[in-house]
């Protein structure tokens, strides 16, 4: 269970120089591409025939402790039909903007996962529909948790966190959708419809 | 075991406020009968957001039977519930939450912090978690824990009784709850501070690593 996935070599004499160092570990092919052709390389790994990973298992990133280290953005795709997995990265040097190409229109699947990557490690998804925190509440204003930057207890007083947590206004943090309510929209009592039309969120800065 | 109430615990400057009513022989039997009453019919409103729920659920089981004590109706409505237990961490997103659930309830009402986790944030020293919920809402009786066998919850349970029984009708300030300023809090910013601080193992690690 060590060899290199096939797909590797597939990858390569179709895209060249935009896939950068493979490597297996335990099994599992992780291969780097360049983030500047992310989203036509992951596109085509769903699509092309032979490789078909139709399954978004997880999108993650990882900040590592040495703070050269680009921040990676983690692809886990799976093949249902071919029973296959593969796992790509995407480098993110940090003095860059944190951005990449949103998969969202490949998977649907992304929706969340992206946002909770967005949420805990600041990384922005361009053509992502609706990219807002998902884990910490909308109005959170210390940072991404997950960085290696972020103190483990927060930047804020203890007392600030909990001011702040409780000026949070928990119904308004939900779009129409989530709420399910859009089908009862109609019923629901006018100011409730008039904040939900203007996408109000919190009232916390 | 303290029988703390961190809204009435730091009112020292102030004298205790005695309603009109002096207690005399009509209160001091009115007061038996009403706590009597409310010691033996509280209705707890569970608040369970992890393992302590489980232990909650055990104790309310057949085996521990919480009906013993006249608590076999759970109030999943906090309008009808007497005393809040919250068992397990809360989570800042969640702080709202139980606030608002702790407002909605009528006086009077008492709370429970069951487990390690409600009661100072237990092993989660870190960004999302509230540090006891003492800093969101006054809390009766702390149950230590992680989470506490059933007979832990049972205990604290007579103790909010014992507590129950203690208190008088004539002192209105029991019932009194005040916010520290608009911010929200109960308690003063540097209280809040002081009940987050790390303990045990957690001094080892500073705030910036």
């Amino acid at each position: 269970m060590t060899e290199l996935s096939p797909s590797v070599a597939a990858l390569r004499s179709e895209f060249g120089p935009a896939v950068e160092r493979h490597f297996v570990s335990s099994g599992q092919t992780a291969v780097y591409i360049s983030r500047d052709r992310s989203h036509d390389v992951l596109g085509w790994l769903k699509d092309s025939s032979g490789q078909e990973f139709n399954f978004l298992t997880d999108i993650t990133a990882v900040d590592y402790r040495d703070p050269e280290r680009p921040l990676e953005v983690v692809y886990q795709l799976r093949s249902l039909g071919r029973k296959a997995d593969l796992r790509v990265k995407i480098a993110l040097d940090k003095q860059t903007p944190l951005e990449l190409r949103s998969v969202y229109d490949l998977w649907r699947g992304a929706d969340w996962l992206e946002r909770e990557v967005y949420d805990m490690f600041g990384v922005t998804f361009l053509g992502h529909p609706d990219l807002r925190r998902i884990l910490m509440w909308e109005t959170y204003a210390e940072g991404y948790p997950l960085r290696k930057d972020f103190p483990l207890r927060g930047h804020f007083s203890r007392a600030e966190q909990t001011r702040q947590a409780l000026a949070a206004n928990p119904e308004a943090h939900y779009s129409l959708e989530e709420l399910s309510i859009a089908e009862a929209y109609g019923e629901l009592p006018k100011e409730m419809q008039e904040r939900l039309a203007r996408g109000e969120r919190g009232f916390l800065k | 075991m303290g029988l703390i109430n961190p809204a009435t615990e730091n009112r020292t400057d102030e004298t205790t406020t005695v309603s009109a009513v002096s207690p005399n022989f009509v209160t001091t039997k009115l007061d038996f009968l009403t706590n009597w009453a409310r010691s033996n019919s509280l209705w707890p409103m569970p608040f369970g957001t992890a393992c302590c729920a489980i232990e909650f659920m055990a104790t309310a089981a057949s085996r521990f039977d919480l009906a013993r004590f006249g608590m076999e109706r759970m109030s999943f409505s906090p309008r009808q519930a007497d005393v809040l237990i919250c068992a397990g961490r809360l989570p800042f997103k969640l702080a709202p939450v139980i606030r608002r659930i702790w407002d909605q309830m009528p006086q009077p009402k008492w709370s429970i912090s069951m487990g390690a986790c409600a009661s100072t944030g237990g092993i989660f020293d870190n960004y999302s978690m509230v540090q006891g919920i003492d800093t969101i809402i006054p809390v009766d009786v702390y149950v230590p824990g992680c989470p506490p066998r059933p007979e832990g919850l049972l205990y604290g349970i007579l103790l909010l009784q014992k507590k129950i029984k203690g208190e008088t009708i004539a002192d209105d300030a029991l019932r009194e709850e005040k916010l520290v300023g608009p911010s929200g809090l109960f308690l003063p910013p540097e209280r809040v501070d002081e009940l987050s601080e790390p303990f045990g193992n957690s001094v080892q690690q500073t705030r910036s690593s």
